[in-house]
């Protein structure tokens, strides 16, 4: 494992923070505080964690529906993501946006979207911008398993394979597009397999595992900034949650999510970690406790803040 | 002064705005040496390179997507679609995203991208290669829609349009790419959201806009003849709609038609009616009359093309109506 020890701890980190901060909104959202609805992370982490860890700051990412990990992974503030899935004037998009619309440029997130598959095409742009300004940038595009059957996938694709353009697409298969899964609807196994028809790498790699995902990405991200052209990821994982918290679980067979909350990604993680020496139980936990501290201020922070006044709907359509 | 046709004007445009501000980038389908389907890209390619002036495949959506990137990004993307009708295809990348981004995200990202497409029917063209889509986008919040009528607004337009930090919808018609008009050399814009008077007159105003502009100007000659004195109001934009200048001409003239080429209901036509029902109705010595095209698809053969869109004869027909 050639990876630098603050990698190792920074993975570490953001795993945990993903994982508390969706557990603290499980149950947030079930008691009542946050209005509109929600769409857990849970059990995806090591994706948007491996991803992101091979980025730079100033690389890009496009984010999904279910997006609160990919913030996270880029460094996005905890506080003013709270506060804006609980609808108040210090979130970060001001109370307009709520879960699914979090954006912060100045750490290269261009937002998440809620509609599926339109985030291949933005981000895909981001890579030409960036071709074209010769800034070196990185853009790293989050998707799921169900975007891949747009057509916004494939001509976006197209495009970046065609100009050789810097974007790693990372598809978050999860099995299931909402209520129906994948395999009843799309004749591949493997989604990385696509990357076949428009003559780029594509490999599958397992989702829950947070150093392949790592090396993954750490290998097409170089190639991408090397001017080698898009690389297509499928990391094979599983939401632990169903497709938005309050809907009944009528479509997955009990023992298969079982199975996949007993291949979680943290704990093997952690111990590896421990094992090579990187970390000590004691410290473990101590990342642990500073993690479950700053969420006990973002939720805090989310709650004292003041809601938006109603006039502001108003204001900020026009640059 | 020197005269330009409306695809020159828009070049020249262009290529004054790439000149003056690198971040300034073109793309769309046989934009670069081919030099557009309209031939407004005509030259681009040749003096800015396939770097700045890039074909694409066949993917409205795709490339439209990557115009929505590169302007979150720090460039100013011009994207032309080759028809207008195709807008459909891209409207997903225009309506919910570039339209939504920045009041969505908080005002934390800007999209100042132009997206600049053909409109228009007379063309013998049929359903897909003739239509005009502007109420569609003047009815999203959050994007700018122009539709210059002349050489002159074209480039003084586009410009503007460039430069704003805002999604601007840009609609040229394709039966105005060869008018040729006076252009000056130098560099000016128009405000987006500043109507024109096209010709000033006392007894009924038309409020109307790109190509039907030219018809309504016919029509109001043919008008002169009969002592009636038409004012034709160019809107030049329909998302900002200029409200002032349309209430200024009815309140002058007390009489009122709106010609549009599209269809007639919940369109632009509408909306201009609606802002002098509820503003100016006590001005109206006459009932609002509308002159549009018929609600049904834009038809191929040249007589059922020309039953359905106006005419300069509707057009002299509905002022006389309401000129009484």
């Amino acid at each position: 494992m050639d990876i630098p020890r603050e990698k190792l701890l920074l993975m570490v980190e953001r795993m945990l923070k993903v994982r508390h901060f969706e557990d603290r909104v499980k149950d947030l959202f079930a008691a009542g505080e946050m209005p509109g609805f929600v769409h857990l992370y849970l059990g995806e982490e090591a994706v948007a964690v491996g991803a992101c860890a091979a980025l730079n700051d100033d690389d890009y990412i496009t984010s999904t529906h279910r997006g609160h990990g990919h913030i996270i992974a880029k460094g996005g503030d905890v506080k003013r993501m709270m506060a804006e899935l609980y609808g108040k004037a210090t979130g970060y998009n001001k109370g307009k946006g709520g879960s699914m619309h979090i954006a912060d440029p100045s750490l290269g997130i261009l937002g998440a979207n809620g509609i599926v598959g339109a985030g291949l095409p933005i981000a895909t742009g981001a890579g030409l911008s960036a071709k074209l300004r010769k800034s070196g940038q990185v853009t790293v595009c989050f998707f799921g398993d169900g975007a891949s059957n747009q057509g916004t996938f494939h001509e976006a694709i197209n495009i970046a394979a065609a100009f050789d353009l810097p974007v790693v697409y990372v598809c978050e298969n999860n099995l299931y597009a909402v209520g129906t899964r994948q395999g009843d609807v799309r004749k591949v196994e493997d989604i990385a397999d696509r990357g076949v028809g428009y003559d780029i790498p594509g490999l599958a790699v397992d989702g829950n595992d947070v150093v392949a995902v790592y090396e993954a990405c750490k290998e097409a991200v170089d190639r991408a900034r090397a001017g080698m052209g898009p690389t297509l990821i499928e990391c094979k994982t599983y939401r632990w949650r169903t497709h938005f918290e309050g809907e009944p679980d009528t479509y997955r067979p009990p023992e298969e999510v079982e199975a996949w909350i007993k291949r979680e990604p943290i704990a093997p993680y952690r111990k590896l970690l421990i094992e090579q020496g990187v970390l000590t139980e004691a410290q473990a936990d101590e990342i642990e406790a500073d993690v479950v501290r700053e969420l006990d201020e973002a939720v805090e922070f989310a709650r004292q803040s003041p809601l938006p006044e109603p006039e502001t709907a108003l204001q900020g359509l026009w640059a | 002064m020197r005269t330009l046709t409306y695809a020159e004007a828009l070049a020249e445009a262009m290529a004054e705005e790439m000149r003056r501000d690198p971040a300034v980038v073109l793309w769309g389908i046989d934009i670069g040496p081919y030099g557009g389907a309209f031939g407004a890209t005509r030259g681009l390619s040749e003096e800015f390179g396939p770097e700045r002036v890039i074909d694409m495949p066949v993917s409205e959506a795709g490339y439209t997507g990557c115009g929505v990137g590169a302007a979150a990004t720090g460039l100013r993307p011009i994207v032309e679609l080759q028809f207008s009708d195709w807008i459909t295809i891209a409207s997903d990348m225009l309506i919910n995203q570039a339209a939504n981004m920045r009041y969505m995200f908080g005002g934390e990202i800007s999209i100042p991208l132009v997206l600049r497409a053909p409109v228009g029917g007379y063309t013998s063209a049929a359903a897909q290669h003739s239509h005009s889509f502007e109420s569609i986008f003047a009815y999203v919040a959050g994007l700018k829609v122009a539709l210059p009528a002349t050489p002159y607004d074209a480039k003084g337009l586009l410009k503007s349009a460039i430069r704003d930090n805002n999604p601007v919808i840009f609609f040229e018609h394709k039966k105005l790419y060869e008018v040729e008009g006076e252009v000056p050399q130098e560099d000016y814009t128009i405000p987006l959201g500043q109507a024109d008077v096209k010709r000033a007159g006392s007894d009924v105003t038309i409020v109307t806009y790109s190509y039907m502009v030219s018809k309504s100007l016919a029509a109001a000659e043919q008008l002169a003849a009969d002592g009636i004195d038409v004012e034709v109001v160019d809107l030049r934009t329909v998302d900002p709609i200029d409200e002032d200048a349309i209430l200024a001409s009815v309140k002058k003239t007390h009489r009122l038609v709106v010609v549009q080429e599209t269809w007639r209901k919940c369109s632009v036509s509408s909306e201009v009616a609606a802002i002098v029902a509820e503003k100016a109705l006590d001005y109206l010595d006459e009932p609002i009359v509308r002159v549009t095209a018929h609600d049904v698809p834009v038809p191929f053969t040249p007589v059922l093309e020309e039953y359905v869109l106006p005419s300069e004869e509707k057009i002299v027909a509905a002022v006389k109506r309401v000129a009484g």
